[in-house]
């Protein structure tokens, strides 16, 4: 991916961020949110996680972000503009995220693992094609060898074959908090 | 066995009744009246045991490294003619309240502290430890309270019986510190027949008085301030006149035969530490002469019935207290000592003196009685006629107390009188013998002008004879005020009577001279009289002892307050109080601004800490060689 | 030439400004929404990591698993957040962050 890309993807991922954490309207950051997720999703397939990139988009950017719509539409928020800002909160918070990002940049550029690029670190598709163990299904196989990475092929096989178990504790949550959505939002029939 | 009936009776008398008499009702008067007579049977049991059992051990009570101390019964001469006095003036007192508190509300109330009472003197009587003493001294001052305080509605009894308490507190206070002191003198052994052990065979205590009698002074001395508060003695006297705020036959059996006697019978029991001190013989032998002579001057212008037998009491146990003084120093000045088994001038004043002051009090309480709570004798007169037994038993009584031979005061006084005499010191014999002047003169004035004459109110004009129960043990007392000083009655009952010495015959014509001049003067005085021909005021005012005390107390006791208040306002409000509360306060208020409840605040305070861990770990550490 | 330390300073400042906004913000909604970029700024270092770290001249996909589970786990967590956030209205009429201080010492 050309540098150009990166910066501009970076920038709308940032941008957008700001304007979530800047906006006074609740909807302005809602879609503000949702800009910033579909430019992080562009970086993820830049690191060619086209299948984590697809469901950033399907699932952040889509059902997340609709949620919280829903949920600001449905409160009737109003923007805060009327309220006066809550300055110390603001310096400490700002002060926190200046300190933090300079943590970050300080432990990057101190160590030798942050220089790895894609050119000194080159996916090897196909002489990797056959090679891989378990994984070396037919279907695995011939995308490597034309040279394709099939990574959602490759994340499902780790998933089902490494983490079975997990990936039912993950659903057995998603059904625990399906549930307590339920019992949350079901308004008491003897509240007043 | 016996001596425990003795104790456990009364005690679960009282506890019964106390605990549970509303609903005992009527029948907590008979639990404590049979328990009373009962107690009296299982004590002429007790008379019959054998001397010398020594001390038997009944319940444990504190066992720890060495240092024990336990419920004992001690059997001895002293102590079971000492029990019989209190069972059997004990059962008849309270055969008198039958009658006389039979229209008290408060009647289970009255029967269970005197249960409590009985229990506290038996405990008393048997201890066989200071350990033991103790506890059941501060029993008895309890049920003193609870007894003098029984008409608790009544201002002047409520202050009564917390001037009684606080003023017992002071003597008590020495009789710790005197306890405290052979506690450690004699490697913290306190019972009586190892103290006396340790003194005579030549214990710790032996050494101690070798080579320290300052200490043991001042232990005779701290145990015979026990004794002064307990029985009256100056300065702590002035509680027993006011005692008398409560029921008359309290006042018979407390504050007149048995608990103020606890003072005497227990300096009875630790002579030996007074004898070997030759200084706390005197001053014992001195405050106990001045409070005699003191109580007398007193007494012979006191004009409430009941005040002219308490100061009659206090001035006897000065007597007795004289007689305790008076023997040690008799015995130190190397007098002979009679026989095997001596006896003891003061157990026997106390013998006989317990049964018609006992009879006294209980006499008045009967005129008392009758005059409808009339107390003042300028407003009686007459009841000769109208109260016939009682009349001549209480003339029994006061002869005896004047002292007319034969009756029992006669030899018990002559032999105080005599122990006076033996110790050597004039002064003291001479006092002895101006109280008994002063005993008969008052003596005297009161039957003149209580019973002779015409009756000066309406009350006396109607009084009529108490009934049976009432009588009945005036009748018995006036019996033994007669015979108790008899060999017949004296030596069974263990009175401790010491041997009639011959050749005293100063003694005997100085005691006989004292009743006669008393005597005489007061009939010449006072006969046909209306009121009062001598007006002392400062007799009748008790020499302002109380006035006197209440100015020490305010500018003393006010002046120490106010430095205590100060110094407490400043190191325990302020330092130990207060300036923790504010550290802690402070510390509470800034770490509570941490809880604030704010979501934010605690997202910073995460990513604060976040930050500060991440700057440790990455940029501190690697450098520090980790 | 774009580098692993470009994807994770971005991704540290995306949270960094995550954290900012759950501090400063008082409205709960965009707290939440912060909250969720937090999350995805962590997604974003690990897919960085997971392209970096080749195994057998492939991307590791252990990690890309852990990406997977944090997004269902988030999406979970987003939809009891905001049925609480819905039941907190209903209570105080109110999504502002200072009128749940019920915890105050």
């Amino acid at each position: 991916m050309p540098p150009l890309l990166f910066y501009l993807f970076a920038l709308i991922t940032l941008g957008f961020g700001f304007m979530v954490v800047t906006g006074r309207n609740p909807v302005t950051c809602a879609l503000s949110l949702a800009a910033s997720f579909v430019g992080l999703a562009a970086l993820f397939l830049s690191l060619d996680a086209y299948f984590i990139g697809t469901v950033q988009i399907l699932v952040y950017a889509g059902a997340v972000m609709v949620l919280f719509l829903f949920i600001i539409m449905l409160l009737d928020i109003k923007s805060e503009e009327g309220k006066k800002l809550n300055l110390p909160a603001i310096v400490s918070g700002v002060l926190l995220a200046v300190l933090l990002s300079l943590q970050i940049i300080a432990v990057v550029s101190g160590t030798d693992i942050a220089k790895k690029s894609a050119e000194n670190t080159p996916l090897a598709l196909a002489e990797t094609a056959g090679k891989i163990g378990k994984a070396a299904l037919p279907t695995i196989t011939n995308d490597l060898k034309t040279g394709t990475l099939p990574d959602a092929k490759l994340i499902g096989f780790t998933l089902f074959d490494q983490y079975g178990f997990h990936l039912q504790v993950v659903g057995l949550l998603l059904l625990v908090g399906t549930i307590g959505v339920v019992v949350l939002s079901k308004r008491e029939r003897s509240a007043p | 066995m016996n001596a425990s009936i003795l104790l456990l009776l009364p005690f679960f008398s009282a506890l019964l009744i106390l605990v549970g008499h509303r609903q005992l009702k009527g029948a907590a008067v008979l639990i404590s009246v049979g328990s009373s007579i009962i107690a009296f049977l299982a004590s002429i049991a007790f008379l019959g045991a054998d001397d010398n059992e020594g001390t038997k051990m009944l319940l444990p009570f504190i066992d720890v490294a060495g240092f024990r101390a336990g419920i004992d019964v001690m059997s001895d001469k002293q102590s079971q003619g000492m029990m019989f006095i209190v069972t059997f003036i004990g059962m008849l007192v309270h055969l008198f309240s039958l009658g006389y508190m039979k229209d008290d509300e408060a009647k289970p109330r009255f029967f269970g502290s005197l249960s409590l009472f009985m229990f506290s003197m038996t405990g008393i009587v048997l201890a066989g430890n200071l350990f033991m003493m103790f506890i059941f001294w501060e029993l008895v001052g309890l049920s003193s309270y609870l007894l003098i305080g029984h008409w608790y509605e009544k201002a002047s009894a409520a202050e009564a019986c917390k001037k009684a308490f606080l003023t017992n507190r002071i003597g008590d206070f020495g009789f710790m510190i005197g306890i405290l002191l052979l506690f450690g003198l004699n490697n913290g052994d306190v019972a009586f027949d190892n103290l006396q052990d340790a003194f005579v065979q030549g214990g710790p205590l032996h050494d101690a008085a070798k080579m320290h009698p300052g200490l043991i002074t001042a232990a005779a001395l701290c145990i015979f301030m026990g004794a002064m508060g307990k029985s009256a003695q100056f300065p702590l006297h002035v509680w027993l006149p006011d005692a008398m705020e409560g029921p008359t036959p309290v006042s018979a059996l407390i504050h007149a035969a048995t608990m103020v006697a606890a003072g005497v019978y227990m300096m009875v029991r630790m002579s030996f530490i007074v004898t070997a001190s030759p200084l706390a013989a005197e001053i014992i032998a001195g405050i106990g002469c001045f409070t005699a002579l003191l109580a007398a001057l007193m007494a012979t212008q006191q004009n409430d019935i009941k005040r002219v037998l308490a100061y009659s009491t206090l001035s006897q146990l000065g007597y007795m207290v004289m007689a305790v003084g008076a023997v040690a120093m008799a015995a130190q000045h190397g007098e002979p000592v009679h026989g095997p088994d001596p006896g003891h001038a003061a157990m026997f004043h106390l013998y006989t003196h317990a049964f018609f002051k006992a009879m006294l009090f209980l006499g008045s309480g009967a005129v008392i009685y009758a005059c409808h709570h009339e107390q003042d004798i300028w407003k009686m007169g007459g009841l000769r006629k109208h109260m016939p037994v009682t009349f001549w038993t209480f003339a029994i009584g006061t002869l005896a107390l004047m002292g007319l031979p034969p009756l029992s005061g006669f030899w018990s006084k002559e032999a105080v009188l005599g122990t006076a005499y033996d110790s050597g010191c004039k002064p003291l014999f001479l006092a002895g013998a101006l109280t008994a002047v002063l005993t008969s003169f008052y003596m005297m004035r009161l039957l003149i002008v209580a019973f002779f004459g015409k009756p000066r109110s309406d009350s006396a004009h109607h009084a009529t004879e108490v009934p049976m129960i009432m009588l009945l043990p005036l009748a018995v007392l006036a019996l033994f005020s007669i015979f108790s000083a008899f060999d017949i009655l004296a030596t069974p009952l263990q009175a401790m009577k010491p041997p009639h010495v011959e050749g005293h015959d100063t003694v005997l014509f100085a005691s006989l001279a004292a009743l006669i001049i008393g005597a005489g003067s007061a009939i010449y005085l006072y006969r046909g009289k209306d009121k009062d021909p001598v007006n002392i005021k400062l007799f009748a005012n008790k020499f302002y002892f109380d006035e006197m005390y209440a100015v020490i107390v305010r500018i003393c006791q006010d002046r120490l307050a106010w430095i205590v208040t100060a110094l407490e306002r400043v190191f325990v409000d302020g330092l130990v109080a207060r300036l923790p509360t504010a550290i802690i306060a402070r510390l509470g208020a800034a770490t509570r601004m941490l809880q604030g409840g704010h979501l934010q605040g605690y997202t910073f305070l995460l990513g604060g800490g976040v930050i500060a861990v991440i700057y440790l770990v990455v940029f501190v550490l690697p450098h520090m060689g980790h | 030439m774009i580098t692993l330390g470009h994807y994770l300073v971005v991704s540290g400042m995306l949270f960094a400004l995550g954290l900012a906004g759950v501090i400063a913000r008082r409205n709960i909604i965009i707290v939440y929404m912060c909250l969720e970029m937090m999350l995805s700024a962590a997604n974003l270092a690990l897919v960085g990591f997971s392209r970096f770290h080749l195994v057998n001249g492939l991307p590791d996909y252990t990690a890309q698993s852990l990406v997977f589970f944090t997004i269902t786990v988030a999406a979970a967590e987003v939809a009891v957040g905001l049925a609480i956030i819905v039941a907190l209205f209903r209570s105080k009429q109110s999504v502002d962050v200072e009128s749940v201080t019920k915890l105050q010492g």
